[in-house]
């Protein structure tokens, strides 16, 4: 057991360093020197070349990735060229409060998604059933920067119930927190519904149903835990694409969070803060989807006593 | 030679049943007819936009600034007294061919990178897979963010910025089934009959991962769109005037609580017709899923 979880963390360095090493190559061919891009056109060719070398720009690409490599290995993301602080101080700061709206996001999608499935499955085929799974298909095709648009319309101009955006009070979590999760609650619906549906069909359901039981309790007692296996998985994978899909989110809400800072580095094209908030997310995602396979391994007995 | 042509015609036999299976189970499946009429509308307008077009979707009017829903512009003006149903229809052109072009070519490389992977095996396998990785542990929206920082902000480069972010999931699954399909018989029959690689590869595999290509187009192509509308939305996609879904939600949103419209209706068009696809491509599974049809 110990041998899987170590080889499967080994396997996961490979990613990380081929994810670094694509980010590190489709940042570093921008056309252009990002010195020049940085600092206008109107400085002396000297600050240029002082400034170059001050950030080791004028080395060989590949010597500046495995300094890259270094550095972040120690925790050193660079300075970010327009606020002039450190770039894994401004990741930290602003780390916390995605993590916060990742969670609220995800609470959401539990609360909404597996009661919505389950009640799919007990009223199979009816209007309820297809209400869920017309909304979880909704959450899919909705763009998130849209919906957000229309929660602020009605709940924060219209009725006057949430605060528009900012991140001062508890308030403040709840459309942003329904936004991100909508997606992931439809998800967790449909899976939880096709899951529970599959294992609905296994002849022990049949002989508990045999000896008489009602609907409801062949359901708790002896489906759910069986079909929570993949349901459970994804809902850790979606625990890292909420970390990183809150990008959007952050922009529409104003939420001070990584995904804010990546798109404001692109606007100012700030490229060390850029890289570091990317290959920040990436590593949370990558960690993401390693907890979701050791959850799995763990969770079933099958692999576990093999 | 005789078992070749029973390969043909085996393979004739599976597409006529293919899509007569095909036919039987959409005229069972309400959502999926209702996506597909829906996605006939959207394809006219964009292919006749001109001509359907009540106004031109450029023409500045600051006098029409901001009118409401009316008669004379049913889905009202915006903050440059634009036509928003004509700058809607215009925009359906962009989000077609968004949706469209970039997933076709992330299709035919992630089907040949799989194919290829699946058939050779070993190292070529290996080296494929891992890239597929890679591209797959990096979250899709910063990936395309980051390619549209380093090209800049055009239509071109979305496709590119897409297309490079979406041919893992083809790859994998291609992979996965021509692993299947290279140890049945008939794959083993050509190649005792000496029939080249290359041929295997595209007569008798590629075929058989038909059925699974159309499911992941169909589902791939809302994806598309949504990416070009929030690429757009944040910035780095399509740029001003040109008439995006998504950039019309952007520059709405500074006038949503005074003229909610403007960025609202647009988000609608991209719902509908993201909800179509993926109407029609939930369709397509059930029906080519003899697995779920039971």
């Amino acid at each position: 057991m110990i041998g899987f979880i170590v080889k499967r963390i080994i396997s996961s360095i490979p990613i990380l360093l081929g994810v670094t090493l694509l980010i590190f190559i489709l940042l570093h061919i921008v056309p252009g020197d990002p010195v020049t891009l940085m600092m206008n056109e109107h400085v002396d060719p000297d600050t240029i070349v002082r400034v170059r070398a001050q950030m080791h720009l004028d080395e060989p690409i590949f010597v500046q990735y495995l300094n890259f490599i270094w550095d972040a290995l120690h925790g050193d993301f660079g300075v970010s060229y327009k606020l002039n602080r450190s770039v894994a101080t401004l990741l930290l700061d602003a780390f916390p409060n995605t993590l916060l709206l990742a969670i609220s996001a995800m609470i959401f999608s539990w609360v909404v998604g597996v009661p919505a499935g389950i009640l799919s499955v007990v009223k199979k085929y009816s209007v309820i059933d297809y209400f869920f799974m017309g909304s979880a298909l909704m959450g899919v095709s909705m763009p998130v920067f849209w919906s957000g648009l229309l929660l602020q319309y009605i709940f924060a101009f219209k009725l006057g119930w949430l605060p528009v955006s900012g991140f001062n009070n508890p308030l403040c979590l709840i459309m942003p927190a329904v936004v991100l999760g909508w997606g992931a609650a439809g998800t967790i619906a449909r899976l939880t519904r096709s899951s529970l549906l599959e294992v609905m069909g296994n002849d022990y359901i049949r002989t508990a149903r045999a000896k008489g039981l009602q609907t409801i309790a062949v359901l708790f007692n002896h489906a759910l835990k069986n079909s929570f296996l993949p349901v459970v998985t994804v809902m850790a994978i979606q625990v890292a694409s909420m970390l990183s899909g809150s990008v959007i989110t952050e922009t529409v809400f104003s939420i001070p969070g990584i995904g804010r800072i990546a798109v404001n580095a692109i606007q100012t094209r700030d490229l060390p803060l850029l890289q570091g908030s990317i290959l920040f997310t990436t590593i949370l995602v990558i960690l993401g989807n390693l907890a979701a396979d050791l959850l799995y391994f763990l969770l079933d007995p099958r692999i576990k006593n093999k | 030679m005789e078992s070749q042509q029973q390969a043909i015609e085996q393979s004739q036999y599976l597409e006529e049943s293919f899509f007569a299976e095909l036919i039987q189970s959409f005229k069972q499946n309400k959502s999926a007819l209702v996506g597909s009429i829906v996605l006939v509308l959207f394809i006219s307008a964009a292919v006749l936009a001109p001509f359907i077009a009540p106004y031109d979707p450029y023409n500045v009017d600051m006098s029409q600034q901001f009118q409401r829903p009316s008669a004379q512009y049913l889905l009202g003006t915006d903050m440059f007294g634009r036509d928003i149903l004509s700058r809607i229809i215009y925009g359906s052109r962009i989000s077609l061919v968004i949706g469209l072009i970039p997933t076709l070519i992330s299709m035919v490389i992630g089907t040949i990178l799989g194919l290829v992977a699946g058939y050779y095996g070993k190292k070529t396998d290996y080296i494929i897979m891992r890239l597929a990785d890679i591209v797959m542990a990096f979250p899709s929206l910063l990936l395309a963010m980051v390619v549209m920082y380093t090209l800049g902000a055009s239509l071109l480069n979305i496709f590119i910025a897409i297309s490079m972010v979406n041919w893992a999931g083809t790859a994998r699954v291609v992979r996965s089934q021509t692993l299947v399909l290279k140890e049945k018989e008939f794959v083993e029959a050509a190649k005792i009959m000496g029939v080249k690689n290359w041929v295997i590869l595209l007569r008798h595999l590629f075929p058989n991962c038909i059925p699974s290509l159309l499911v992941l187009f169909t589902l791939g192509i809302p994806d598309a769109i949504m990416s070009e509308a929030t690429l757009s939305f944040l910035g780095v996609g399509v740029q001003p005037p040109m008439a995006s879904w998504g950039l019309m939600v952007s520059t709405g949103k500074e006038f949503l609580f005074m003229a909610p419209w403007v960025a609202i209706v647009p988000g609608v068009a991209i719902l509908i017709v993201a909800l179509a696809f993926n109407f029609l491509g939930d369709g397509l599974r059930d029906a080519l899923d003899p697995y779920l049809k039971q």
